[in-house]
Formats: C-alpha cells, sequence, structure tokens
C-alpha cells in the first residue's frame, strides 16, 4: 500500500520577471517528501535552491505548480490561510535572521506571539525548548554577545517554538566553522529523532548531506537533476551534475600521495622572509611536494624565527633543486642524515 | 570686563530669557510630537509601499514620495507665511509660540518622515523574511520588527530632528513666532543690541547640545546590537 508522501511539490517553476527580461530559476520540479525524513537539497551557488526552499512555504510565490504540504495545496490558500500554514513551519537561515533588539526567551517567544499564545506559555515553552538546544544560560543574552553557533541554536530553538512538522534549514550552517556545524547538526538530527519533524535541509556542502540526510535532491540551473537515497545517488551519480558535485569534493579527501624520498633537511628562517610563503612558493615554483616532518617557529617582532624539517621528494634532480631553491632565497638549509627510518 | 557686562545682562533679562527659553522647549517638543504623530505612518508607508517594499503599491509610493519632496523644498520661512491662513483656522491666531508650532509641524513632518523611511530601511532583510517565514501579518512584522529593530537608528533621526525644529523655532522669531529667536530678531535685529542677541545664541547652542547629548545617549542605552 502506498502512503501519500507528507510533502509534493509538483511541476514547479519559478520565473523573476523584471522589465525587460525574464529568468527562470526553477523549472519542472518535482519532489515529494516523506513524513520524518531528513531531506537534503543540493546544489552550486545559483542553481535555485534557495529560491526551491522560499517556494517550499511560499516566501516566493511559485510562478506554476504547486506545493502540497501534508492536505493544504497552498497555492490555493489566501493570505490569512498561508500565514497560519507558515506558522507550523519553521525556518532557519544562514545569518541567523534574529532579532537583534531582543534577548534570546523573546526571540523564541515571537512565533508564540505571532500564533497568538501568552506571555506566560511563551516563556514556559522557551524554557523547555532552550533546555533542547542547551543554552538555558543564555536566556537573558541578546544575540550580539552570542557566537555563531550559539546563534543558531537560539534559531532553532525559535523554529520549533510552535512544534512545527517541517523544519527547512537554508544553508543552515554555511556561515559556521567545520567543528560548530557538526554539533549544530547533530542538533538537528537530535530533533529529527525525538519529536519526529521533517526537516528540509538546502547546502552546497556534500559533508552536510552525507552526514544528516536520508535523501538528497540534486538541483543544477534550476532544475532536477537527480533524487533519492543519500547511499544510491552518492556511490552512483548518473548525471553529470550530480557527479561533479560527488566527485569534485572526493578530489581533495582521498588517497594521500605517499613520500617515499629518504632525504631530509632542516631549513632556519633568519627572520627576513616571514612575509613571504616560501614553501607554498617553493612547491609551486619546483612543481614537486615535500613533505613537513617537524616545524617550530616563533615570532619576535614581526619576524619568524625557527626551523622547519622537510622531507624532499624521492626523484634526486628535485632533491637538489628545492635546496638550491631556498639556498638562492636566503633561507639556511642543512641536510639531515638518517631523519627518517627504513 | 565684557564678560561681566555679559552675565550682568543676562541677570538683567533672566525673567525674559527664561520664559523665552520655555517657549522654545515648547513650541519644538509640542511640534516634534505633532510632527511624528504624522510622520510615523508618514514613514512607514514609505517603506511598504515602494516596489521591493512589504506591500508594494507603486501609485500610492509615487504620489507620497513626490508629497514629500514637495514639502521638503518649501524653505521654512516662505511656508510659515504661507500657511498663515491655516494657522488661523487651527489655534484662532497668527503670532506666537502655539501658532508656530502649526508651521513647525507642517515643516518638520516631510523631514521627519525621511528620516524615518530611512531608519527603517536599514533594518536587516533577512529578519523580516524570517518573521514572514513565521506567518507574520504586514501589522506584526511593522510594530514588532521594523520599528524595534530600528530603533536606536529611529532615536538618532528624533535626536537630529528635534535639533533642526529647534532651529526652525527661532526663524519664526521673525514673524513675531516668540522664543529664543524672537528675541534675537527684536534685540539683534531690530535695535542693534547685539549682546542680548549673543546671548540667546548661546543659549541656543547649550540647548543644542543637550538634546544631542540627551538623545545620543538614549539611543546608545537602548541599542542591544552592541555589548
Amino acid at each position: 500500500m502506498e502512503t501519500t508522501p507528507f510533502i509534493q511539490i509538483k511541476d514547479l517553476q519559478k520565473e523573476f520577471i523584471s522589465q525587460n527580461n525574464t529568468v527562470t530559476a526553477l523549472s519542472g520540479i518535482n519532489l515529494n517528501i516523506d513524513k520524518g525524513s531528513i531531506f537534503g537539497i543540493i546544489g552550486m551557488s545559483g542553481a535555485g535552491k534557495s529560491t526551491l526552499v522560499r517556494c517550499i512555504n511560499f516566501l516566493e510565490r511559485p510562478t506554476s505548480g504547486t506545493v502540497i504540504i501534508g492536505d493544504k495545496d497552498l497555492s490555493k490558500l489566501n493570505d490569512r490561510e498561508l500565514r497560519h500554514v507558515r506558522q507550523n513551519i519553521g525556518m532557519i537561515f544562514q545569518q541567523f535572521n534574529l532579532l537583534m533588539q531582543r534577548n534570546v526567551e523573546d526571540n523564541i517567544c515571537f512565533p508564540l506571539e505571532i500564533a497568538g499564545y501568552s506571555k506566560k506559555e511563551g516563556r514556559k515553552r522557551a524554557a523547555e525548548l532552550l533546555e533542547i538546544v542547551g543554552l538555558i544560560d543564555k536566556k537573558k543574552a541578546y544575540p550580539s554577545q552570542l557566537s555563531g553557533g550559539q546563534k543558531q541554536r537560539v534559531a532553532i530553538a525559535r523554529a520549533l517554538a510552535t512544534n512545527p512538522q517541517l523544519l527547512l534549514c537554508d544553508e543552515a550552517t554555511s556561515a559556521l566553522d567545520p567543528t560548530t556545524t557538526r554539533s549544530i547538526l547533530a542538533l538537528l538530527k537530535d530533533i529529527n529523532k525525538q519529536f519526529g519533524i521533517t526537516i528540509i535541509i538546502i547546502t552546497h556542502e556534500m559533508s552536510v548531506v552525507e552526514e544528516i540526510c536520508d535523501y538528497v535532491a540534486i538541483i543544477d540551473d534550476g532544475k532536477l537533476a537527480e533524487s533519492g537515497s543519500v547511499e544510491d545517488v552518492f556511490s552512483n551519480p548518473k548525471t553529470e551534475a550530480a557527479k561533479r558535485l560527488v566527485y569534485h569534493s572526493n578530489t581533495t579527501s582521498n588517497t594521500p600521495i605517499e613520500m617515499k624520498g629518504k632525504r631530509c633537511i632542516r631549513i632556519v628562517f633568519d627572520g627576513k622572509s616571514s612575509f613571504e610563503p616560501i614553501i607554498a612558493n617553493m612547491v609551486l615554483d619546483n612543481k614537486a611536494l615535500v613533505n613537513i616532518l617537524y616545524a617550530d617557529t616563533k615570532d619576535i617582532k614581526g619576524k619568524a624565527y625557527g626551523h622547519m624539517v622537510l622531507q624532499l621528494p624521492e626523484n634526486e634532480v628535485q632533491a637538489d633543486k628545492i635546496i638550491n631553491y631556498l639556498r638562492n632565497k636566503n633561507v639556511n638549509v642543512e641536510e639531515l642524515i638518517d631523519y627518517v627510518g627504513n | 570686563m565684557w564678560v561681566t557686562d555679559l552675565i550682568s545682562l543676562f541677570q538683567e533679562n533672566m525673567p525674559m530669557l527664561t520664559e523665552e527659553t520655555v517657549n522654545t522647549l515648547y513650541m519644538t517638543f509640542v511640534s516634534s510630537f505633532f510632527a511624528y504623530i504624522f510622520a510615523l505612518p508618514l514613514g512607514v508607508a514609505l517603506v511598504v509601499t515602494r516596489e521591493d517594499g512589504l506591500h508594494p503599491m507603486g501609485s500610492l509610493y509615487r504620489i507620497l514620495d513626490i508629497v514629500v519632496n514637495i514639502g521638503r523644498s518649501v524653505p521654512f520661512l516662505i511656508l510659515l507665511v504661507a500657511i498663515q491662513p491655516l494657522t488661523k483656522l487651527i489655534v484662532g491666531k497668527s503670532y506666537g509660540s502655539t501658532a508656530t508650532i502649526v508651521p513647525l509641524v507642517v515643516a518638520a513632518t516631510p523631514f521627519i518622515a525621511r528620516l524615518i523611511e530611512s531608519s527603517l530601511q536599514e533594518v536587516d532583510h533577512g529578519v523580516i523574511e524570517a518573521a514572514q517565514s513565521m506567518g507574520a501579518s504586514l501589522f506584526t512584522i511593522i510594530f514588532k520588527v521594523l520599528i524595534p529593530e530600528a530603533r536606536t537608528s529611529l532615536m538618532v533621526g528624533a535626536t537630529i530632528a528635534i535639533g533642526t525644529i529647534l532651529g526652525y523655532s527661532a526663524m519664526a522669531g521673525f514673524a513675531g513666532g516668540g522664543g529664543l529667536g524672537d528675541i534675537a530678531v527684536r534685540y539683534g535685529y531690530y535695535r542693534y543690541e547685539g549682546e542680548i542677541m549673543l546671548i540667546t545664541i548661546i543659549l541656543m547652542v547649550v540647548l543644542v547640545q543637550l538634546i544631542q547629548a540627551i538623545g545620543m545617549k538614549i539611543a546608545r542605552k537602548t541599542d542591544k546590537r552592541v555589548i
């Protein structure tokens, strides 16, 4: 027996019409999203994914096509009904978009005020939510006093205030560092498990999709390139766009080049070269890799003093070239015997 | 000593100077109050109805825009004279401090509307979008997002507006408007008593400084964007 998906996006098209031209941002998008799943929408910047997420809650009204959430066809609703539906859809953003003149608690109360809850109910709910996102001690703090990760936690608490069935995340981790990103993703996953809330994640980062999404859709140039379970799409990308995304992001992390050279040198910076990226230039100019085995520099009055131990390439010609290159740059070079074993 | 002369002159004219300082403040603050009553909806309308606003209404925006520009382009002294019939109709007479409030309100309203417009324009679009995503109505966005988020800028604008209105009120002295400007005109311009005029100028400078200092202090105090 087939159940109807929680969210159905049907033949969605969005055009932006300005005075002298029409830009088609999205066309022919069809997607079904199951209740309780974490659904990633990934694409390069400018692919139309941000427009797509805004079409899901009708912040952008599609030019044609429709979005059905639960039993409600959004294209058939009037403004007031639409606002009511939106009260039950949470949304978080790349730039957090907290009210800067309200403290954390009042930020979380804001959607509850809109939905007509009393102040007392709002405060109670805010305390519950702050407990969930781990920021109970920041209740009275203002957003300007919080770090990026904390702001996004507040934004998540705010988005969950009305107990929504759906949470939209628009590049929610793109302004955060990798560690914070992981903790925010873990929080989202937790929320998904605990409350069964459906989460749609818009991102340009493969790692985000890999980490928490069950399903993924790839948007390329305003069209749906591919969609399916994360394992299927990522292990066997079929379209050009999917391949570009999947393989491009892997080349940097896969199979480190093994250094086999046995010659090592110690270089000593005498303080003159702290502004010139010597090692980087050396690698680029000689087109040969070195392995930094040890490095210790001290910055004394703006000059770098210290030393570094480099493992040279196996190729003797290249190794000699590197030594000469460094000597020409007035870097003190000393060859080390038996620094690396076997 | 010239300075001691000035001080004794100040003491001699204390009652008059005090009375007219009070009149200046009365005109300034009452005018500012009424001007804000008219300018706030006007400024909000300018922001909301523009093409990329929350509720675009192209033709209404263009009309308001033109009206505000016309209001801004009439020099205050000319406006003061030109609307004397209106002033008479509202206040019953066309001279004195209370009568001056009418042209002050008329002149300040479009100016303040522009200040409000630019303050509200500064509110981050992302925050407005967040409110929309929560299902906030236009009314809620105006009163719970736009105005509170812009409050620092609005306070700075109000400080500028009040200082400007104080300056305008002094100009009304030329048409029997009362206040410190009136003294300056009567003594300095008609009777060549430069010292009295100098005293009124000093008083006006002090008033503007005070308004500026207090306004900026409140603006900073209520701003939660900086720690």
